[in-house]
């Protein structure tokens, strides 16, 4: 009897399963009529959730502008399939695979270095492309063919922070505060330092692990060591948790960090205190007007845009080049005349066109030729960035 | 004297951390000893506390805020425990600590969902968060008043074991659980109190940790739920004494590493020091050696 039971159930559940197959077949190939996906592989949750969903908005409200392509004659609907890889380096290979098999055709993301490396050989394998949008580790698109960038890289950062450092303060002694196994935070203390150390500076590095939350004793040492300028870059996340303890601990020393620092999560901690606090950034409100009246306008009428943009409508330099990646990909899709990822890999490389940061176009590493960075500072008083200037590649 | 301002941060940090460890330590430590469980959601009551001060305080003043989120959070610790503890009271050891685990993925991806992943920042409680100077070296109040308060706490909390019919009924389960039960005392409401007092000590826990370091999102009870566990483990879990002074050792021996340039190591020493005890001291500093009887 019990046998039979066993037997009844199991057989229920594999008609069940094989109900659920064919109807996830059918229902995936009747949609791919005029439709073409692209991904957004994003963080949403964890340390970079805030600026992550800052990017994904500046896709969307591209989506929003721009909500159809033409291919090979034939006009098609973009749609956005969204994943979150939870700014973590062990899900972001999920979350990859999940849009390899939504059926995109291109990826854009992602905010991060750390899980777009992560995610890299899994679109690479699939042979999907992806367009790194502030991904700024130069391993991103290195010794691979499939990723692509509409950002600048770390050593040109570390450089532009570097001679910030010893233009503005003459700074001798530099402390540099990386987190542990963060590719983009390693990756810019260590450009800093060599660029820094050429310029007859030294430099006192530590790191903090994942999860951790005290940064009094990391403040301490950098008072104890006379040090002249303090280099953050690190997660918005445990940015809050520095800058308000280096505020009550009075770590008396400029702050400065690259295109991290520039988000409103970090303009609120920063304001009504004395700290100073400047960043490297890919743009400046005001770089092109008719997108920044069309961006604000779109986060005033939606209120849900509005919350992931952190309540206000601060514009952050990572919306602006999400905004441009979706961009960069219906170029891509054009010039291939089909959805085919292969077709649109191929394509890539010649894409050429003017976005809201400033033209784009791919060097041979697949790299946004790029030669110049925005520098800004935290006006604490009002509690927003205000522009310091605009440096060049020498 | 400068040697002191320059080095004295450190310290202090230690203190008051460790002070935090300690209260979360003894949540672990107290229900280890009467249900022999490790209750690993322990860490995420934490946070929820975390995250229920963040919302109270957005929409009433402190003075009702703080009460009504040490009130709730000693809510959720004893629905917790009667939820998902107790209907497997007979079951195997084993299965307790698996509905652990899930009431601890639960209550993370409750939170996940409801503050949407990004990092909620802990109202400033005014007297709490100001910043004093002690002896050349700046830092928070609360800083200074977490050790203090923690070992009020603890002195109050062992009287209430020593000395009370609710700690004598503790002491018995944690001793003989079949044969307390035999003598007529009321194991349920015993577990449920050492489960209200953990919870509690948690809130208060949280409430020092995050006026401190002011971010709380879904996972921010893991490192201080592991390092608190360790430090149980290190004092004898089960022992409230040992639980506090493991913590303190822990949150200062953590902060010496990081002023002596190893920051890359601070964690890898707390680990190091878990395994180190659990060889060479498996009862931990003050845990009862367990004789077993034929």
């Amino acid at each position: 009897m019990k046998r039979r039971m066993i037997a009844l159930v199991m057989a229920v559940c594999v008609l069940a399963l094989c109900a659920c197959g064919s109807t996830g077949g059918s229902g995936s190939s009747g949609s791919s009529g005029d439709t073409v996906k692209i991904g957004i592989f994003q963080p949403a949750s964890g340390d970079n959730g805030a600026p992550g969903k800052q990017e994904t908005l500046g896709s969307q409200y591209a989506n929003y502008v721009t909500p159809t392509v033409d291919i090979g004659g034939k006009t098609y609907n973009v749609e956005l399939v969204i994943v979150d890889n939870e700014s973590s380096n062990d899900k972001a290979v999920s979350a990859a695979s999940q849009l390899v098999s939504a059926g995109v055709s291109v990826v854009l993301g992602s905010y991060g270095s750390g899980v777009s490396i992560a995610g890299s050989d899994t679109f690479g394998n699939a042979g999907i492309p992806v367009i790194g949008v502030s991904c700024t580790n130069p391993q991103v698109t290195l010794g691979n063919d499939h990723y692509f960038r509409v950002c600048f890289l770390d050593p040109f950062q570390g450089t532009v922070l570097a001679n910030l450092a010893v233009d503005e303060y003459s700074a001798k002694k530099a402390y540099i505060l990386t987190k542990l196994g963060d590719d983009y935070s390693v990756g810019v203390g260590n450009y800093f330092k060599e660029a820094f150390e050429g310029l007859g500076g030294s430099c006192v590095v530590e790191s903090f692990q994942e999860g951790n939350s005290d940064f009094t004793s990391y403040i301490t040492t950098a008072k104890n060591e006379g040090c002249d300028i303090c280099l953050a870059p690190i997660s918005v996340e445990a940015l809050a948790l520095f800058l308000e303890q280096a505020n009550t601990q009075g770590l008396g020393m400029p702050v400065l960090g690259g295109d991290t620092l520039d988000s409103n999560v970090v303009a609120g901690v920063g304001k009504g205190t004395d700290l100073d606090i400047y960043c490297s950034t890919f743009y400046a409100v005001g770089g092109d007007p008719a997108f920044d009246a069309g961006f604000t306008k779109y986060m005033e009428d939606n209120a849900t845009a509005m919350a992931n943009n952190g309540g206000n409508t601060t514009i952050a330099a990572c919306s602006v080049l999400g905004y441009d990646a979706y961009y960069a990909a219906l170029e891509a899709l054009k010039a291939a005349g089909s959805t085919a990822p292969a077709g649109v890999m191929a394509a890539l490389p010649s894409v050429s066109f003017d976005g809201a940061t400033g033209h784009i176009a791919f060097d041979e590493n697949g790299d946004a030729i790029r030669d110049a960075a925005f520098v800004k500072h935290l006006n604490t008083a009002s509690g927003e960035y205000e522009m310091y200037g605009e440096v060049k590649v020498k | 004297m400068q040697w002191i301002s320059n080095n004295l941060p450190y310290l202090l940090a230690g203190i008051s951390v460790g002070g935090q460890y300690a209260l979360i330590a003894i949540g672990y430590s107290m229900v280890y000893g009467i249900l022999r469980l490790i209750n690993f959601a322990h860490g995420d009551i934490f946070m929820v506390a975390g995250l229920m001060m963040v919302y109270a305080s957005a929409s009433m003043p402190f003075y009702a805020s703080i009460p009504l989120t040490l009130a709730l959070t000693v809510a959720l610790g004893f629905a917790v425990e009667r939820i998902a503890y107790k209907p497997l009271r007979t079951a195997p050891r084993m299965s307790v600590m698996i509905s652990a685990i899930g009431v601890s993925y639960l209550l993370q991806n409750i939170a996940l969902y409801v503050t949407g992943g990004l990092s909620k920042e802990y109202p400033a409680i005014p007297w709490l968060s100001d910043s004093v100077v002690v002896l050349g070296a700046t830092t928070k109040r609360v800083t200074v008043i977490t050790p203090v308060l923690t070992i009020v706490l603890i002195v109050l909390l062992v009287l209430l074991i020593n000395h009370t019919k609710v700690g004598m009924g503790m002491r018995a389960v944690s001793k003989d659980f079949e044969t307390s039960l035999l003598m007529g005392i009321q194991i349920d409401s015993v577990i449920s109190v050492t489960f209200i007092i953990g919870s509690f000590l948690a809130a208060v826990g949280s409430l020092l940790f995050f006026s401190n370091y002011t971010g709380v999102t879904p996972t921010v009870g893991a490192i201080p739920g592991i390092k608190a566990f360790i430090a149980a483990v290190f004092g004898g879990i089960g022992s409230v004494p040992g639980a506090v002074i493991g913590a303190f050792i822990i949150g200062i021996c953590e902060n010496i590493i990081k002023a002596l340039h190893l920051t890359t190591f601070s964690d890898a020493f707390t680990f190091a020091l878990l395994i180190v005890i659990l060889i060479f001291k498996p009862t931990g500093l003050f845990g009862e050696k367990t004789t077993d009887k034929v």
